[in-house]
C-alpha cells in the first residue's frame, strides 16, 4: 500500500522550498509519485499518462502565489485539476416536464444495481417523489424476488412477471402500469451483463428504444480496476448513458475508476453507494473522491503545513 | 456472442516488432502489464525477474522473450495444490467467502453441481441471511445442481445455520458441505468478527483435519484484491481462491501480487453464469489465455 501521497510531497518539496518557480526539474519526482499514487488507485494508465502530462503543463513556469511555496503550489494544481476532471458538469437527476421520469440502471453483473434502484427508490420517497420500480433481470435466479423484498422493505410498489422471457416486454408493462397508477419516477433494474455480450447488449437497446428513459446511470462496482474504460465506452456506446452511479464506496478502495470513466466517457458521477442499506446512498462530490483517490486525507489542511 | 480482443494480442507485436531488446521494451512491457491490473510493485518485479533470466538465458532476439515472460509470470502463480480438497472419506467442508457480488453464491451453485455429477452427496448451507433473497437464490442453485439445502429465515443467525448444515452433513452422510457466507466488505469490523465466529464453529466441527476455505475475487477487481486476500486469509485461514468473471475482458492481474503476498493458489476460475461454466485453474492455460 502507498504511503500518504501528501507526506512524500511535502519530502519532495522541501528541497525547492527556496525556489519561486515550479520548473521541469523541481516537479519531476512530484510527477512520478503522482503518477504512481494514480496508477495504485486504479486509475486507467493511459488516463493517467495524459493528466500528468497536463498537470506537467499547467505547472511549469507558474509562478509561486504571494503566500504559498511551490509545493503547496503543486498539490494545489493537482488537486484542483483532478476535481474539475471528476465534477464539471451537471450532475442532477433529470426530471421530466410531464409525466414520470424513466430511469434505466445497466452495468456489469453485481455491481449492485438492484440495491442501488431501492436506494434511489427510497431517496426519491423522501424528497416527496412517487416512484415505481420495474423488475426486468429474466436471468439471474431470484432476482425478481431480491427486488420484490426491496420494495416491500420500502413501500414502493413492484412490478415484474415471473417467469417470463421478455425483458423488454416487462418494461413497456412495467411503465403503463406505473403511469395508471401515477408514480413521478419509474425505475428499471435490467440484468447484469458484459459489455462484450451482443444479444444482452441489443436487450438493453431494445428497452432503450421501446420506453425511452430520460435518464439511463451506468452502475459501477469502485473496486473494478483497469477495465473500467471498456465497460463504460461500451455501454455508453450503446446506450448513450447521462450518468455514472459508483457503489461500495464503503470499503477501502481507493476508486480511481472514477476518473477513467469520467475521462473516457465525460458523463458525470452522479450517486454513490455506500454500504448494503437502503439508506446508504449519497450525492456524488467530487472534492471529496479527489482526496481519496490521491491517499491525502484533506488536502486543504495539508496545504496549510507544507 | 461474445466478441473478445485480448489486451496481450499486442504482447506479441511488441516483441516481434523489434529487432533489440533495450529499456524501451521493458518499459511498454510495464505498460501493457499496468494494464491488466497487475499492479505497480507486481510489474517491476515481473519485469525485474524478467530481465534476469534473459540475461541468464544469453537471449538476444526480442521474439524469444515473449516465452520466457510467460514462464516468468507462471513462476508466480502456485501451482502446488490447485485442486480442491473434496475426496477425504467423511464429510469434507467448503467455506465460501468474499466482498460483496463477486460471485459466491454462483460458484456454490457450480462447485454442488460438479460435485453431484461426481455421484457425491451434497449439501449446501445458506449461511447470507442478510442479503434480499439471498437463500432464494441459492436455493434455486440447490435445484439446478441436485445438492440438498438447508436454511433459516432471512435475518437470523448465520452461525446457526452454518452450525445446523454441519449437523445435517453428518446426518445425512453427505460427502461435501458447501457453506455460503454473506458478501461483506473487508474493512468491516463487525461483519468480520461474525465471519470469524462462523470459521471457528467449523474448526470445533473438524478438529484436527483440514477444511477448504476459498475466497472469491472478482476479476474485474483492481488493486483492492490485494487488501480483500490479506483480511479474509487472516479472518479465516484460506485455502485458495477462485477468480470469477474471466469471461468478460478484464484479466484478473491482481492474483499475481496476491499469489505473491499469500503464496496460496486460486483452485477455480469462473467463465460465465451458466453452471458448467467454471473451470479448474491450470496455470499454463491461465497464462495463455491472458497471452491470447
Ligand atoms: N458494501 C456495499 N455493498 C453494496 C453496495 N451496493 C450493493 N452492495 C452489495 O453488493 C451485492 C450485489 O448487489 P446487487 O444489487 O444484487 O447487484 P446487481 O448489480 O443487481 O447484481 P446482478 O443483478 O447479479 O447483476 C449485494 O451483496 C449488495 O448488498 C454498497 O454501496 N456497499
Ligand atoms: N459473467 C459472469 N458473471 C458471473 C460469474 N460468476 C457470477 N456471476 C454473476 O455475478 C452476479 C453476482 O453473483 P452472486 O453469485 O450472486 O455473487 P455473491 O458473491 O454471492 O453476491 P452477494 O451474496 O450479494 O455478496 C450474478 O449476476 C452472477 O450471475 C462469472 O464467472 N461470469
Ligand atoms: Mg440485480
Ligand atoms: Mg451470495
Amino acid at each position: 500500500m502507498l504511503d500518504n501521497l501528501g507526506s512524500k510531497f511535502q519530502g519532495i518539496f522541501k528541497k525547492v522550498r527556496g525556489h519561486g518557480k515550479l520548473t521541469e526539474d523541481n516537479i519531476k519526482a512530484a510527477l512520478k509519485e503522482v503518477r504512481l499514487s494514480l496508477l495504485e488507485a486504479d486509475v486507467n494508465y493511459r488516463v493517467v499518462k495524459d493528466f500528468v502530462n497536463k498537470i506537467k503543463e499547467k505547472a511549469v513556469g507558474e509562478n509561486t502565489l504571494s503566500g504559498i511555496n511551490p509545493g503547496q503550489q503543486f498539490i494545489k494544481i493537482v488537486n484542483d485539476e483532478l476535481t474539475e476532471l471528476l465534477g464539471g458538469t451537471n450532475a442532477r437527476l433529470t426530471k421530466a416536464h410531464r409525466g414520470p421520469t424513466i430511469i434505466m440502471l445497466a452495468g456489469l453483473q453485481g455491481a449492485g444495481k438492484t440495491t442501488f434502484a431501492a436506494k434511489l427508490a427510497k431517496y426519491l420517497k423522501k424528497n416527496g417523489e412517487k416512484p415505481f420500480l420495474v423488475g426486468a433481470d429474466i436471468y439471474r435466479p431470484a432476482a425478481m424476488k431480491q427486488l420484490q423484498v426491496l420494495g416491500d422493505q420500502i413501500g414502493v410498489p413492484v412490478y415484474y412477471e415471473e417467469g417470463s422471457k421478455d425483458a423488454v416486454n416487462i418494461c413497456e408493462t412495467g411503465v403503463k402500469k406505473a403511469r395508471a397508477e401515477e408514480a413521478t419516477y419509474i425505475i428499471l433494474d435490467t440484468a447484469g451483463r458484459l459489455h462484450i455480450d451482443e444479444n444482452l447488449m441489443e436487450e438493453l437497446n431494445q428497452i432503450r428504444k421501446k420506453v425511452r428513459p430520460q435518464e439511463i446511470l451506468l452502475v459501477v462496482d469502485a473496486m473494478i480496476g483497469q477495465d473500467a474504460v471498456n465497460l463504460a465506452s461500451s455501454f455508453n456506446e450503446t446506450l448513450n448513458i447521462d450518468g455514472v452511479v459508483l457503489t461500495k464506496l464503503d470499503g477501502d478502495t481507493r476508486g480511481g475508476s472514477a476518473l477513467s470513466i469520467k475521462a473516457v466517457v465525460g458523463k458525470p458521477i452522479k450517486f454513490i453507494g455506500v454500504g448494503e442499506k437502503l439508506e446508504d446512498i449519497e450525492l456524488f462530490h467530487p472534492e471529496r473522491l479527489v482526496s481519496r483517490i490521491l491517499g491525502m486525507g484533506d488536502v486543504v489542511s495539508l496545504v496549510e503545513k507544507a | 456472442v461474445k466478441t473478445r480482443e485480448g489486451l496481450f494480442g499486442k504482447m506479441k507485436t511488441l516483441f516481434s516488432g523489434r529487432s533489440v531488446i533495450d529499456d524501451e521494451m521493458y518499459e511498454e512491457l510495464e505498460d501493457l502489464l499496468i494494464q491488466s491490473d497487475i499492479g505497480m510493485d507486481m510489474t517491476l518485479k515481473i519485469v525485474g525477474e524478467l530481465e534476469k533470466e534473459v540475461k541468464k538465458r544469453g537471449i538476444k532476439d526480442p521474439n524469444l522473450v515473449y516465452d520466457v515472460l510467460k514462464d516468468v509470470m507462471e513462476g508466480f502463480l502456485i501451482a502446488e495444490g490447485t485442486e480442491l480438497e473434496v475426496n477425504k472419506p467423511g464429510m469434507n467442508i467448503v467455506l465460501v467467502v468474499g466482498v460483496n457480488g463477486v460471485g459466491k453464491t454462483t460458484t456454490i451453485g457450480k462447485l454442488a453441481a460438479k460435485f453431484v455429477k461426481e455421484g457425491k452427496k451434497v449439501v449446501i448451507g445458506a449461511g447470507d441471511t442478510f442479503r434480499a433473497a439471498a437463500i432464494e437464490q441459492l436455493e434455486e442453485w440447490a435445484d439446478r445442481s441436485g445438492a440438498d439445502i438447508i436454511k433459516h429465515e432471512q435475518g437470523s443467525d448465520p452461525g446457526a445455520v452454518v452450525f445446523d448444515t454441519l449437523k445435517a452433513g453428518k446426518n445425512r452422510n453427505a460427502d461435501v458441505v458447501i457453506i455460503d457466507t454473506a458478501g461483506r466488505l473487508h474493512n468491516k469490523n463487525n461483519l468480520m468478527k461474525e465471519l470469524e465466529k462462523i470459521n471457528i464453529i467449523i474448526k470445533k466441527h473438524v478438529g484436527d483435519t483440514s477444511y477448504e476455505s476459498l475466497l472469491v475475487i472478482d476479476g474485474t477487481t483492481g488493486q483492492n484484491g490485494l487488501s480483500q486476500a490479506k483480511v479474509f486469509n487472516e479472518v479465516t485461514q484460506l485455502s485458495g481462491f477462485v477468480v470469477t468473471k474471466l469471461d468478460g475482458t478484464a484479466k484478473g492481474g491482481i492474483v499475481f501480487a496476491i499469489s505473491e503476498e499469500l503464496k496460496k493458489p486460486i483452485k477455480f476460475i469462473g467463465v460465465g453464469e451458466g453452471i458448467e461454466d467454471l473451470r479448474e485453474f491450470k496455470s499454463k492455460e491461465y497464462i495463455d489465455a491472458i497471452f491470447e
